[in-house]
């Protein structure tokens, strides 16, 4: 099924004046993925790049804007023809996309050697950090292990045997060896379930049989909504979670209280204390009636990147040495405060261990605990032949 | 290793009464009907959805599940009326042709309705939390009341089947269907019926279900699988066979899931033991199931033809 909708500024309403031609404008494919489970997650970066829009009055440095939100169905294969699409049909001069490392694999490639920028608002797949570095690829969110490795780097000092749950994918093994690289102590064992389980009744059982000091999981979307309820039924509680992308703002309006206290690691949370964060915050909740997660918050700030970009090269969009240049200035206010990029395109930003808390209004986030790493320079970095 | 034993089993067994509440309705919409319904897996999810819906209107999940419950029931019989009844005398392809699009739709119907997000139901208070079973180790509190439940409805199925005019005339119909009808039975009211408890020990498994692993959409459609492999182990019709083999499959999938691996390990790295452990455990089943087969053909407890 196609799903394609553009939302055009000027349906908008807001320049109903003579218009320059459309030609003149920016147009910029939004590939999230909008269906099955997993659409929640891509739900978030459309809103979150749609709101940053919205601010700016539908332009984009100055330029009219067309954006054109295509659903990738967490498909590789489907993907790359939505990918191919907007290049030929809709002739894009950047993506910002996808929400899966998978999905990101599939289109940058294609779209970067079709000369289109590429702005990854959540998968920093190590493929893309490290030898295989694009000049044309930007991600505005973190390596994948980063955050595995601040919450591994916090463990450590703190659980002498911990216990590693991901499920069995390229992305979940990923993950756990980014905790591996900074944890310290002892793992008690490692388990990889199907991506499709949703009954953690046996891997639980284990867990409590083995008692280990601290469990880590890497169980994204639904698989952590279920996992951490369980958890909580199985009477494990006593034992600390620590996670990735297992608590955050798009599981916690289904976990709610069973998430409470427990930890995960990122570079944002809602209550990150700057001002331009406080901001986007209430205008996000105000509009769509829900707490931000990273992928929108990661999305808002590609829209502004973006904004400061086109901004700088006067709109010359065909000038594309310049656009890059500026993209990697990342001349803009991120919401997480201190943002630049490194040489392979990679963001240098603080990394966060989060706690899940309710706030007073019920409804449920994650809250900064401490900074564990300043601006760090991810591990594969070095190999990136880009200065 | 005792102790992970224990708790496999309860697991194994939990599993098994679950995967029998969704097959008992399947082995005699198959066995009876003749009527292959892919859409089984579907009505399962549908119960999940009406319970946490109900939940949410109710404040409270037993009564959430209670309302849930006489609603997956109706929702069967407009299914049956609208839909499955027209394709009684329709070869087997056309049935999993329209079931099939049935639960193709059904799935895109709650996502239309409730979304892609799970959507999950608190516990009631006595019901959550764990007990201790053996030495230092719990079992949640819940999931014995599935057991329980799943135990109970057994039984009364058993009961119906077996001491009741109703279970006569299913146990006379999954025999011979075309000698009940001549007998003056109304065999239309007969299927409605069928269908329609069916849908509703599917929807009640996925209602009992939403507290465990959250309502979503497509998760009927891993249950159907299995679902099947019950019926065909247990022998097509016979309720008795479906929940010998729905334990059978509880057990060997939960054991094989949890040892496979553990075993696995002492000769290889622990990703590579987790996943040849579990790609031999799913498989598990299916070995069972030609096993079994390949030594009585109909299932373990035949329907007598």
């Amino acid at each position: 099924m196609k799903r394609i909708t553009r939302i055009s500024a000027l349906t908008a309403g807001l320049v109903l004046t003579a218009l320059p031609a459309l030609a003149e404008g920016v147009k910029v494919g939004v590939m999230m993925t909008l269906s099955g489970s997993a659409a929640v997650l891509g739900e978030q970066g459309r809103d979150g790049f749609l709101l940053a829009l919205e601010e700016m009055g539908g332009k984009l440095g100055g330029l009219e804007s067309e954006v054109i939100v295509v659903d990738d169905e967490l498909k590789p294969d489907v993907a790359v023809n939505r990918a191919r699409e907007l290049v030929e049909s809709h002739k894009v001069d950047v993506v910002v996309g996808a929400m899966y490392s998978n999905v990101q694999m599939a289109i940058t490639g294609p779209l970067t050697e079709a000369g289109v920028f590429v702005l990854s608002p959540n998968p920093g797949p190590s493929a893309l950090a490290g030898a295989g570095c694009n000049p044309n690829f930007f991600a505005v969110s973190y390596q994948n292990d980063q955050p595995d490795e601040v919450v591994g780097a916090y463990v450590s000092g703190k659980a002498a045997r911990t216990f590693l749950i991901a499920p069995n994918y390229q992305a979940g093994k990923d993950h756990l060896t980014g905790f591996k690289r900074t944890y310290t102590g002892e793992v008690a064992d490692e388990l990889y379930v199907p991506l499709d389980q949703m009954d953690y009744s046996a891997e639980l059982a284990q867990i409590a049989a083995a008692a280990p000091d601290a469990v880590y999981a890497f169980m994204p979307g639904g698989l952590g909504v279920n996992f951490v309820r369980q958890y909580r039924q199985a009477g494990l509680e006593t034992i600390p979670f620590y996670s990735t992308f297992t608590v955050d703002e798009v599981t916690l309006p289904a976990q709610k209280k069973d998430a409470v206290g427990f930890h995960s690691g990122g570079d944002w949370a809602p209550d990150l204390d700057t001002e331009r964060n406080r901001a986007f915050v209430a205008a996000f909740e105000a509009k769509y009636d829900r707490v931000p997660a990273s992928y929108a918050a990661h999305a808002y700030d590609a829209a502004y990147l973006l904004d400061s970009a086109i901004r700088a090269v006067g709109g010359n969009l065909a000038d594309k040495d310049a656009l890059r240049a500026a993209l990697k200035a990342a001349d803009f206010d991120s919401v997480r405060g201190e943002f630049s990029f490194g040489a392979n395109h990679f963001p240098l930003q603080d990394f966060y261990v989060t706690r899940v808390a309710e706030r007073a209004d019920g409804k449920f986030q994650t809250q900064i605990v401490e900074k564990v790493l300043e601006k760090p320079v991810d591990a594969y970095a070095a190999e990136c032949p880009m200065k | 290793m005792t102790n992970l034993l224990i708790l496999q089993g309860l697991n194994g067994l939990q599993f098994g009464v679950l995967l029998f509440l969704v097959a008992a309705g399947l082995t005699l919409i198959f066995g009876v009907m003749d009527v292959i319904n892919l859409a089984h897996g579907a009505q399962y999810m549908v119960g999940a959805y009406l319970a946490a819906a109900f939940t949410g209107l109710a404040g409270n999940f037993l009564l959430g599940l209670v309302l849930a419950v006489p609603v997956a029931l109706a929702f069967g019989l407009v299914l049956e009326w609208l839909v499955i009844r027209r394709l009684y005398d329709r070869s087997h392809l056309d049935q999993v042709l329209v079931t099939f699009g049935l639960m193709l739709m059904l799935n895109e119907g709650v996502r239309i309705l409730w979304g892609s997000a799970p959507i999950s139901v608190d516990l009631p208070e006595a019901l959550s939390g764990s007990i201790p079973v053996w030495g230092t180790l719990r079992y949640p509190v819940y999931r014995l009341a599935i057991l329980g439940a799943g135990l109970g409805v057994a039984l009364g199925l058993w009961w119906m089947i077996h001491r009741t005019r109703l279970g006569m005339l299913l146990r006379a119909g999954a025999s011979n269907r075309a000698m009940v009808s001549a007998l003056g039975t109304d065999i239309n009211r007969l299927f409605l019926l069928v269908f329609g408890a069916g849908a509703m020990l599917a929807g009640f498994a996925g209602a009992m279900m939403v507290p465990v692993i959250s309502a979503e959409p497509d998760m009927g459609d891993t249950v159907l699988i299995l679902t099947f492999v019950v019926i065909v182990i247990g022998g097509i019709g016979s309720i008795r066979g479906a929940f010998v083999a729905a334990l059978l499959v509880g057990l060997v999938d939960t054991l094989g899931r949890s040892f496979g691996p553990i075993l696995l390990r002492s000769l290889m790295e622990p990703d590579m033991a987790s996943q040849t452990g579990r790609t031999l455990a799913p498989m598990l089943i299916y070995i069972l199931m030609a096993a079994i087969l390949a030594v009585r053909p109909a299932g373990l407890f035949p329907v007598q033809r």
